[in-house]
């Protein structure tokens, strides 16, 4: 425990003493924000329109409206942004040969695994934390709901760890940064459009495709929901990848 | 302290490490000598738990390498070859890191890191990053944080490479120094380190165990052929043909010349003969002059080329 700590202190300390965390956790909070102004922005207008029709302004809804797209639009930019935080975690350990002195301290792989993992997500809560700016401000002006608002954030929470742990894991595959956050990527989106092909597969097929898609777990979040088959899924995904990046370093160590 | 027991390590076809049977008592030195590709770091990598064994087993400080890991790794430093350290830290920090990770206690971890800085000279740069350090402080660096958890059992690999001469005489007294009740293991390809450190050699060549000794006793066992040096006064071909007529020596080879008729010259005798003797005598009677004569050393490298081409011939 106390080791996994020390590897968590490190690499935390390293995200900050190097440029890395900044310039994604900058990148993130800006987009975040620009979709966040577009948003708002939309959302002023059409209120100013349905002014006339009090029926139609009874129906307009900050949640559906502002707080749905904008957890659309940040799962989003955590899918461009993730891979870059995880891309280095053990791909750079192999690639400078520190691993060789990592892995013969007296350390379980675990320690290795669980420390860098909870550093990125670490790094992530103050990137996402940051982007609670966007209701904040809001609630100066109106009434936003913040229950949906708090489940939105719990579900980019759950979805960011199963990010991590998948950049994890394709970190542990190769010594080439690029090659594991392209990976690592690819496999992000793929699960986040996993759900398109359900039309043309049969009901069955498309049961257990639409159960596989990111995104539409984390619809039941944004919309307030927080639904135990969700909760299950991502901590699933994470612990699935954490599971399988164990393996890659234990067999690693066998083909050398 | 250190047994190793049939250690054979294979990747597909190929065997990097095969067969290899060897002891380290406490105390002890003991140098890994072989050409680059020999097997040594394969070797080191077994007996600090990076890589498993294909076959064969080894015990370090009492635990078995496979079954025993954890308690192998509580014991040992390790200094890899190429000096991995993580370059964003500084020195004091990464000693601490690494003293964190072998548990060491908060109480005699700055002890212990005051300790090793001392020992190893690093203290002037304590708070200097790694990354900014010339390759001497790395490597003296590598080697603090491999004597951090004062370690039973301490492997370096090629602990001298890339250093400068002064700072290859301080390493080299360092780990003298070191060994008092330890044991150390150290790889290198080169031969006067062996001789200047080591208690015992061990020669690996293509994974296989070729020799393990006393360096001087390797020397005597070697001392096959005599090689004798003279320098003699007369016309060279006269001299040449002198010496090869006596019947057992080997090759004659002509070294230089210096004045106009000094020669000097270097006979290889065959097996077991010292023909120094029959030199003199020889040279005396066709009536030239010998100014000097002298049985060369073979040095440790000439050990090293025969055992390791002798291998080859088999």
């Amino acid at each position: 425990m106390s080791r996994m700590l020390t590897i968590y202190q490190r690499e935390l300390s390293y995200f900050f003493n190097s440029i890395v965390a900044y310039v994604v956790i900058m990148m993130f909070v800006w987009l975040g924000g620009y979709f966040f102004y577009n948003l708002v922005a939309f959302f002023n207008l059409a209120s100013m329109q349905v002014m006339q029709n009090p029926l139609l302004a009874q129906q307009m809804n900050m949640t559906q409206a502002i707080f749905q797209p904008l957890f659309g639009n940040l799962s989003i930019v955590m899918l461009l942004t993730m891979p870059m935080l995880t891309m280095r975690l053990l791909s750079e350990e192999r690639k400078s040969g520190t691993a060789e002195l990592l892995f013969t301290f007296p350390i379980s792989d675990w320690d290795v695994i669980l420390g860098k993992y909870f550093a990125t997500v670490t790094v992530f809560v103050v990137m996402l934390g940051l982007t609670l700016v966007f209701p904040a401000l809001l609630s100066r002006y109106a009434d936003p709901e913040w229950g949906p608002i708090a489940t939105g954030y719990l579900g980019l929470l759950l979805l960011g760890m199963a990010f991590i742990a998948m950049g994890l894991f394709f970190s542990s595959l190769n010594e080439n940064q690029i090659v594991a956050g392209i990976l690592t990527f690819g496999c992000a989106l793929f699960f986040l459009i996993i759900g398109w092909i359900t039309p043309f597969v049969s009901q069955s097929t498309g049961r257990i495709v639409t159960e596989l898609s990111i995104l539409r777990h984390l619809d039941s979040f944004a919309r307030g929901v927080v639904d135990s088959n969700d909760l299950i899924y991502y901590v699933n995904v994470s612990v699935f990848f954490l599971f399988l990046c164990s393996r890659v370093l234990e067999s690693n160590r066998w083909r050398g | 302290m250190i047994e190793v027991h049939n250690l054979s390590k294979h990747y597909g076809s190929n065997r990097v490490v095969s067969q290899i049977n060897f002891r380290a008592e406490k105390g002890e030195i003991l140098g890994f000598l072989g050409p680059n590709g020999a097997g040594k770091t394969t070797t080191m990598r077994m007996l600090t738990c990076y890589l498993p064994p294909t076959e064969g087993s080894a015990r370090v400080a009492g635990f078995d390498i496979l079954e025993q890991s954890l308690e192998v790794r509580r014991r040992i430093g390790y200094l890899p070859e190429n000096v991995p350290l993580y370059g964003d830290l500084r020195v004091t920090n990464y000693l601490d890191f690494v003293g964190k990770l072998k548990g060491m206690p908060r109480k005699t971890r700055a002890a212990s890191i005051e300790r090793v800085m001392q020992q190893c000279g690093v203290s002037e740069v304590s708070h200097r990053q790694v990354g900014n350090l010339s390759r001497g402080y790395r490597q003296r660096v590598g080697l603090a944080q491999a004597l951090i958890n004062d370690p039973e059992v301490l492997i370096l690999d090629e602990p001298t490479v890339g250093l400068d001469p002064r700072q290859i005489i301080e390493i080299r007294e360092l780990i003298r120094k070191l060994a008092g009740d330890r044991t150390i293991i150290l790889s290198t390809h080169i031969l006067p380190e062996v001789s200047l450190l080591c208690d015992r050699v061990i020669i690996i060549d293509r994974g296989r165990l070729v020799a393990v000794d006393r360096p001087e006793n390797l020397k005597s066992r070697l001392r096959r052929a005599l090689v004798v040096e003279l320098e003699a006064r007369g016309d060279r071909e006269g001299v040449m043909r002198c010496l090869r007529s006596l019947p057992d020596a080997q090759t004659v080879e002509h070294l230089g010349t210096s004045g106009t008729d000094i020669h000097r010259l270097r006979v290889e005798s065959n097996l077991g003969k010292d023909i120094r003797e029959a030199v003199s005598r020889a040279l005396a009677d066709n009536g030239f002059g010998l100014l000097s004569l002298a049985a060369a050393d073979l040095s440790l490298e000439d050990i090293f080329v025969q055992l390791v081409t002798g291998e080859d011939e088999q």
